[in-house]
């Protein structure tokens, strides 16, 4: 992990992070104190911790299976503009295309599907990279002037 | 009141039964799984449920709780029953706005107005 220390300094950090539930919110914490750190409002953090979540559930459960053994990885850059967050899991990816949309009447009433969702209307940009075993979400503070 | 371990605080008045969250955040896989378990538990021992779960205390709340929400929902219905949900924080509300689940499921501002409306 790297760390700057002054809150105009991009915040850069990388953690391989087992599914064990104090690890998931160590890092969760450490992150959002960043955002928090450059007064980024209540709204904005609500939402990133959020995707940030599903991104990682999503990440244990459907990409590495709840394997113990298995881990992920979080890279976050934090800026005063922007915020990066990077997860890559180690499981065979998945299409982001093949997954129902949960909005859709046909599908409400189905109790799962609805982490991309989430992370997609809370995070500015949300990147699946093939094979889909990496998710890199972009938060913009001022996505007019950024 | 909330029995020892249990993740819920329970009350039934008249035919009514309120339910609120020990936790204020509703994000741990394990935990939703025991939400959705003591819940599952009372709508099995009542014969015509009529559920308030109320929000009142609640920071957070992730799909995986949604999705638990969505199992109640559909176990109470099987039941002839009744579901209410109230007390929900605004941005918390969001949340179910963004996947519609505000559609599907009977939300009031507050208790009174959620308990008025069981039939």
């Amino acid at each position: 992990m790297s760390r700057c220390p002054s809150a105009n300094q991009p915040f850069t950090g990388t953690y391989v992070i087992r599914n064990l539930r104090q690890e998931i919110e160590r890092a969760q914490l450490l992150i959002l104190a960043e955002i928090e750190r450059r007064d980024y409002d209540r709204a904005c953090c609500f939402g990133i911790r959020l995707a940030l979540e599903e991104a990682l559930s999503n990440a244990f459960k459907h990409g590495n299976g709840d394997d113990p053994e298995k881990t992920v990885r979080l890279a976050c850059s934090i800026s005063d503009g922007k915020v990066v967050i990077d997860i890559e899991d180690q499981g065979q990816g998945f299409d982001p295309g093949a997954v129902p949309d949960p909005t859709q009447q046909e599908n409400v009433e189905i109790p799962a599907g609805r982490g991309l969702v989430l992370m997609r209307s809370f995070m500015t940009d949300v990147r699946i990279h093939p094979p889909g075993n990496r998710v890199e979400m972009t938060y913009l503070r001022h996505p007019k002037t950024a | 009141m909330s029995a020892t371990g249990s993740r819920l605080r329970v009350a039934e008045q008249d035919g009514i039964t309120r339910i609120e969250f020990v936790d204020r955040n509703i994000l741990d896989e394990a935990n939703i799984q025991q939400i959705g378990d003591e819940i599952s538990q009372i709508i099995d021992e009542l014969e015509s449920p009529k559920l308030l779960i109320s929000f009142e205390n609640v920071d957070h709340l992730s799909s995986a709780a949604l999705g638990t929400l969505i199992t109640i929902n559909n176990k109470i219905r099987g039941k002839d029953g009744q579901l209410r949900l109230a007390n929900i924080d605004p941005q918390i509300y969001e949340v179910f706005v963004i996947t519609k689940l505000n559609k599907l499921f009977e939300i009031h501002d507050g208790s009174e107005q959620a308990i008025a409306s069981f039939s």
